[in-house]
């Protein structure tokens, strides 16, 4: 993982793009994992269709995610002679092998290591300078002493001249001129930062994969700006602690996983009922039940959008990259803000765990901006579920004087008095639906890209995928859209139809066993055709840019 | 002269809401809201100054029949909701209050960590040792031979002892109060009140209409022989020989309240730069 991230910090310094995502065994702490990497001149999203190089200092028990490390004949394996044979399961790719003896060259450098070695023949092959890892070395180890960096350096030179006999199978090219300012991030501390930049201040959590460094990434950046983050016993306790003290007027967040969403779920009906915002982050993860903690699946869009008891609208949001992590939290804050109303914003482990190369994002307007009421003239009694225009009541927050009202989850009137009357219950649910549908989202509900008769409808993470699948169909002369919702609900009908206007054919492309989207998609939209294909599959396997491009052109 | 000392006196019954609260006539829990008002009017307090967090239950229906700032939320979730609020906004006097199916069973764990991480504010468990929104189930602090349709013969189960659990889990102030003693009370609800840390009373409150045996609760308590101790151990101690009919102040910790800084020492925008390449 360490050399891993030092390849990708390395590129960035000289020019390159790249990200980077990571899978393992069930360890606790070492045994078996990879650090998988993308490196380009331009931008990436997506993990590629296959790897050119596969390194391996070891093959441990690489068998339980060899189908996660997809190879060509053209690719290169490079294994070291102390590691044993290259596993069936590797070989079978028929990719070319050459041994490195990267160990035994670590052994000669005094204090050398053999990651570090195989970060320099991963350089070489490449086409990047050893020049280009000084600076992420010294960055890395620089609470070590002098002679850990020169060992570093004495080794990645080692490696990157043992390389030099082996014969390279891809270059990275020349990186961009004029490059705009960039990031390196993951989408786990983009969406923690995107949370903070839209006014979050207050956080109670509980750890869980892989969910836990968004939270581990929060905790001392929200100290650093006057907030901060509880952990607590449970996800009961999170998501209460964080309705509390939104209630107190704080704009406030929890982050979780499946298992803890599903736990949650009770409370975030009582943000609904009692009209207090706060944003639930659901780093999504193989499931039904534990399922598998640390690979990715999107298959919470069920639970996040129909999950709670009674009529219960609330907002569910869904990046649909790494970047987007940071721009669709912030704006999940500022809705929920907005509308008083839970946000659900759907993220993954393979966005959340990729650190990727990004352009800066842009700064965005979108902060918390609660409508709070500040007094009252004597004579009246605030309402504080009053039926609006906007179906939005301003709120009192605790210490304002004479707006004393209780909160609550049992049905009210207007005043918040408990009142089980049909007339009350119908007032406050209209009031409660039309205070989502009635907003207006703007262009962000979606990503919309592209032209043509045919449109690929995704969401979340695989439509990086999709993007660079469109780019590619293209240079074969076929011409489709792109949509993508960012927002998952309230749907948005009618800008759904404009997107899809004049549509053909439609390909879903998801990554749930029982095609959550594609169903979401039925239920609430009146699609402009009837020829709708569904390409889905579960996770842990990412969908790639070349098999969903296949299936475009299958069409012709 | 600021607002506050501007303000007239106010009187506990400033402090109640013009509900009628459900209750059933003669249950303990209409005297322990006449002890919440009288406590935060003897402490000066304003309404808007004050939250009254709950869960569900009868007891937990309290929080409206108040004239403060209140949240009546999900069955056993009032300490975590209580905690988000005073922590994010320490200025607040914030309560809890609930009964004991609330607070010792479907929130226990809550129970244990409220203690534990001690936040300063007050939960006050109105303890009728019965499920009475529900119709008469026993709960963690009933007897182990009390019938019901739910539980026929009884639960057989040793009832849930909350000093106990409060003390050993790390509560800063831990009393015992009874309902038919609305002065007593108020005055012990004062104190929880004043007293930095999580303070927990456990308040004995008749349900005369699933446990009409506990109107005999008035003949039975005592005030607690001694007066209340700093020393955990030895109030463990007072525990071991308690028959559950001693009223008053146990215990008062010195634990430092739990309480996050909340100083902003830079922007949001200043995060960016450990991004930037």
């Amino acid at each position: 993982m360490t050399a891993g991230s030092m390849l990708l910090d390395a590129a960035a310094h000289a020019g390159f793009y790249g990200l980077m995502g990571r899978t393992s065994g069930p360890q606790i702490r070492g045994g078996e994992a990879a650090a998988l990497l993308r490196l380009s001149p331009v931008p990436v999203e997506a993990p590629d269709d296959h790897f050119d190089i596969l390194l391996a200092i070891d093959w441990l028990n690489v068998q339980r995610f060899a189908a996660e490390l997809p190879l060509t004949p053209d690719s290169l394996i490079i294994t070291d002679p102390d590691a044993g044979e290259v596993p069936a399961a590797i070989a079978a790719y028929g990719a070319r092998i050459v041994e490195l003896p990267m160990k035994e060259l670590a052994k000669k450098i005094p204090g050398g290591r053999a990651n570090m070695i195989a970060l320099g023949a991963v350089a070489e092959l490449v086409g990047l300078p050893v020049s280009a890892f000084t600076e992420t070395l010294g960055k890395a180890l620089k609470k070590k002493r002098q002679d850990a960096l020169e060992a570093s350096i004495a080794a990645v030179n080692a490696g990157a001249e043992a390389a030099k006999a082996l014969q390279a199978t891809a270059r990275l090219g020349v990186p961009q001129g004029d490059l705009p300012p960039r990031w390196a991030i993951t989408g786990n501390s983009a969406a923690g930062y995107g949370a903070i930049r839209g006014g979050v201040r207050f956080v109670a959590a509980y750890p869980i994969t892989p969910a836990t460094e968004m939270l581990e990434w929060m905790a001392p950046a929200l100290q650093k700006v006057g907030g901060a983050l509880v952990q607590a016993e449970d996800e009961l306790a999170s998501i209460n602690m964080a309705i509390g003290a939104s209630f107190g007027g704080t704009p406030s967040l929890t982050a979780t996983s499946g298992p803890g969403l599903a736990l949650m779920i009770e409370a975030i009906g009582l943000a609904v009922a009692s009209e207090t915002p706060v944003v639930v982050v659901d780093v999504m993860r193989g499931g039904p039940s534990t399922g598998i903690p640390t690979k990715t699946e999107q298959s919470d869009l069920n639970i996040a959008l129909y999950g709670l008891h009674g009529d219960a609208p609330h907002l569910v949001l869904a990046p649909t990259s790494v970047a987007d992590c940071l721009f669709t939290t912030q704006w999940a804050v500022h809705l929920a803000e907005a509308v008083q109303c839970p946000a659900i914003v759907l993220s993954d482990q393979s966005m959340a765990q990729t650190r990727a190369v990004i352009d800066r994002p842009a700064d965005l307007a979108f902060v918390a901006r609660r409508e709070t009421v500040s007094a009252l003239a004597a004579e009246e009694t605030y309402k504080r579920y009053a039926l609006t225009g906007t179906g939005v009541s301003p709120m009192a927050i605790p210490g304002t004087p004479g707006c004393q009202y209780t909160a609550d989850g049992l049905e009210h009137s207007e005043t918040g008095s408990p009142s089980s009357q049909a007339s009350d219950h119908l007032a406050q649910l209209d009031k409660r639906l039309h205070k989502l549908t009635d907003y207006q989202y703007g262009d962000h509900w979606a990503v919309v890209e592209g032209e043509g008769d045919v449109a690929v409808l995704t969401w979340g993470s695989t439509t990086g995928a999709v993007r660079e699948a469109l780019a590619l169909a293209q240079a074969d002369g076929l011409k489709a859209r792109l949509v993508a919702p960012r927002l998952l609900y309230p749907a948005q009908p009618e800008k759904m139809a404009e997107a899809l206007d004049g549509v053909k054919r439609i390909l879903v492309v998801e990554q749930s066993h029982l095609g959550q989207f594609h169903k979401y998609l039925r239920a609430e939209y009146d699609l402009p055709t009837r020829d709708v294909t569904l390409f889905n599959r579960p996770g842990p396997l990412p969908m790639r840019p070349g098999e969903i491009r296949q299936r475009l052109l299958s069409w012709r | 002269m600021d607002s506050k000392t501007a303000a007239p006196a106010l009187t506990a019954k400033d402090f109640k809401s013009d509900l009628k609260p459900v209750w059933c006539p003669g249950c303990g829990d209409f005297t322990v809201l006449s002890s919440i008002t009288k406590a935060l009017a003897e402490l000066g307090l304003r309404p808007e100054e004050v939250a009254v967090v709950s869960g569900i239950g009868c007891s937990s229906r309290l929080p409206a029949y108040l004239n403060t700032y209140g949240f009546h939320g999900v069955h056993g979730r009032a300490l975590p909701t209580a905690a988000g609020l005073k922590l994010s906004r320490p200025e607040l006097t914030v309560l809890a209050a609930g009964g004991d199916g609330d607070g010792y069973s479907i929130g226990g764990n809550h129970f244990l960590h409220a203690a534990r991480r001690n936040a300063d504010f007050t939960y006050v468990v109105m303890d009728n040792r019965v499920y009475g929104m529900t119709k008469g189930q026993p709960s963690p602090t009933t007897e182990p031979d009390w019938d019901s349709a739910l539980t026929p013969g009884g639960t057989g189960l040793s009832p849930f002892r909350p000093l106990v659990i409060a003390l050993a889990s790390g509560a800063n102030f831990v009393a015992r109060a009874f309902s038919g003693d609305p002065n007593g009370t108020a005055e012990i609800i004062a104190e929880a009140i004043k007293h930095p840390g999580f303070s927990f009373i456990e308040v004995m409150s008749p349900c005369v209409t699933f446990r009409d045996e506990q109107r005999q609760w008035k003949t039975q308590v005592r005030p607690s022989p001694v007066p209340a101790t700093s020393d955990r151990s030895q109030a463990a101690r007072r525990l071991m020989t308690d028959d559950g009919f001693n009223i008053g102040i146990l215990f008062k910790g010195d634990r430092t309240p739990y309480q996050p800084p909340l100083r902003a020492r830079m922007t949001a925008a200043d995060l960016e730069a450990e991004f930037a390449l």
